[in-house]
């Protein structure tokens, strides 16, 4: 049997060792880890405008076909001095409105067309849900969209990231006949036939869904003022 | 399992084999010792991260058994669980770290399951069984075998999912077009984690129709 002093020393050395041997692991791997965070990042702003790119070539194609990026405040003005490929939404949305700032990125596709690129984040059933919408030129229909989510339930919440569930989204309008700020309702049971600012929902996910219907309504407003702005500009 | 102080084992005898392949068959984790089912049915939906899987855990029981037989005979008898879990844990931090940092997109699909590593019952099991009591040497090799002897369950079960659940192998579509335009439909309850304990099911049958020494008595 061994002494209390003995296992105390023994429990000591041991932590000591391993929380060294820990955090010189950590160390080393953190740079290649960063990189795969910033390399999904540039994929997920990549599949909101409908190109789909392994890790291996999203640097390649991010560099060019996103041709600029922006950040804005809630009135639609341009905050010069900050790189939006570092803005971390869900500290901004945490934010009272005045003072958030929203990425923007600026797309140039392959048919020659510019889109606007834009920033989600919300909640969904189980824990945070994110993703990116793509306008076209118009500044009011939909490119296309890409949505994640951390932990929703497999084969129902976690459906919003399909092929399926996100491609509905392409070609839905998010201002209505009068220019009022309609968004993309989620509709349990099926958007009706033509509705462009409907989809339908996720059966059995319906909670997912809404929350994916209040992200792209929350995060779109503070955008608003931005989108406007440059509409007005458009002829 | 008494240890052998005087006699030098060479590096690969008859018994070093016997310790790595008794996992395969009649003392398999798995099938036979029903341990680790809950990572088997989670991470078995496709071929890559299965596999992957196996390797992490072949890592982590092979190199939890090297280091706690190292130690056994320094460690306090009244803390020793708590010394496996430390070890244990660290070596499931690392591997999770590795694999985040060199393959991230299937670290996201192991997501919570590399972290569970840490109460897989194989590894506290072959601490407790094998490592406390056996020199460094066999128990390594003990615990490569019981991961392979895991891991091949592991690959075989995600085999038959990935292949009946969405007709592909390691991504690639192998079920040809004919077959589909035929009328042929993956079947889509493959996916879902009640088929995998059905598969280990079917796989446990096969392998007691086989070795009449390992059903029960009763």
């Amino acid at each position: 049997m061994h002494s209390n002093k003995y296992i105390f020393i023994y429990s000591i050395l041991m932590v000591l060792v391993v929380a060294v041997a820990l955090t010189v692991v950590a160390i080393q791997l953190k740079p290649a880890q960063e990189n795969n965070i910033r390399i999904e990042k540039m994929q997920n702003i990549l599949t909101s405008v409908n190109i789909a790119a392994t890790p291996r070539e999203a640097e390649a194609l991010y560099s060019k076909v996103i041709i600029g990026n922006l950040v804005t405040d809630s009135e639609g003005n341009e905050i010069s001095g900050v790189d939006a490929f570092g803005v971390d939404l869900a500290a901004e949305l945490k934010k009272p409105e005045a003072d958030r700032k929203y990425p923007v990125y600026l797309a140039r596709l392959d048919n020659g067309d510019t889109c606007f690129v834009f920033q989600l984040r919300g909640k969904g059933l189980w824990g945070p849900i994110w993703g990116y919408i793509s306008l076209k030129s118009d500044m009011n229909s939909i490119n296309g969209v890409m949505f994640d989510h951390k932990g929703e339930t497999p084969g129902l919440g976690a459906e919003i990231s399909t092929p399926n569930f996100m491609g509905q989204f392409k070609d839905k309008q998010i201002f209505d006949a009068q220019g009022g700020f309609s968004s993309v309702q989620v509709v349990k049971g099926g958007a009706p036939d033509g509705d462009i600012h409907a989809v339908d929902a996720i059966s059995g996910g319906t909670i997912t869904s809404k929350g994916v219907e209040h992200m792209i309504h929350d995060c779109l407003l503070g955008y608003e003022a931005f989108i406007k702005k440059h509409n007005a500009i458009k002829p | 399992m008494s240890e052998d102080k005087n006699t030098k084992e060479p590096m690969f005898s008859a018994k070093i084999a016997k310790i790595l392949t008794r996992p395969f068959n009649l003392e398999n984790p798995i099938t036979v010792q029903v341990l680790g089912i809950c990572s088997a049915l989670a991470v078995t939906v496709q071929m890559k991260p299965a596999i992957v899987m196996a390797l992490s855990v072949t890592v982590v029981t092979a190199f939890s058994n090297l280091i706690i037989s190292t130690l056994r005979n320094t460690i306090p008898s009244r803390i020793r669980i708590i010394v496996q879990l430390v070890v244990v844990a660290a070596l499931v931090i690392i591997v999770d770290q590795v694999l985040k940092a060199y393959v991230y997109d299937i670290s996201k699909k192991l997501s919570v399951f590399v972290g569970l590593i840490i109460t897989n019952c194989i590894l506290m099991g072959r601490l407790e069984a094998f490592a406390m009591a056996q020199k460094p040497w066999p128990s390594f090799v003990d615990g490569i075998g019981n991961g392979i002897g895991y891991g091949m369950i592991l690959i075989t079960v995600g085999f038959f999912r990935e292949l009946l659940g969405s007709g592909k192998i390691f991504g690639i579509d192998v079920v040809p077009q004919f077959l589909y335009d035929a009328g042929y439909v993956s079947n889509g309850l493959m996916i879902l984690p009640p088929m995998a304990l059905i598969t280990i099911g079917v796989i446990i049958w096969l392998q007691r129709s086989k070795n009449r020494e390992l059903i029960d008595k009763s």
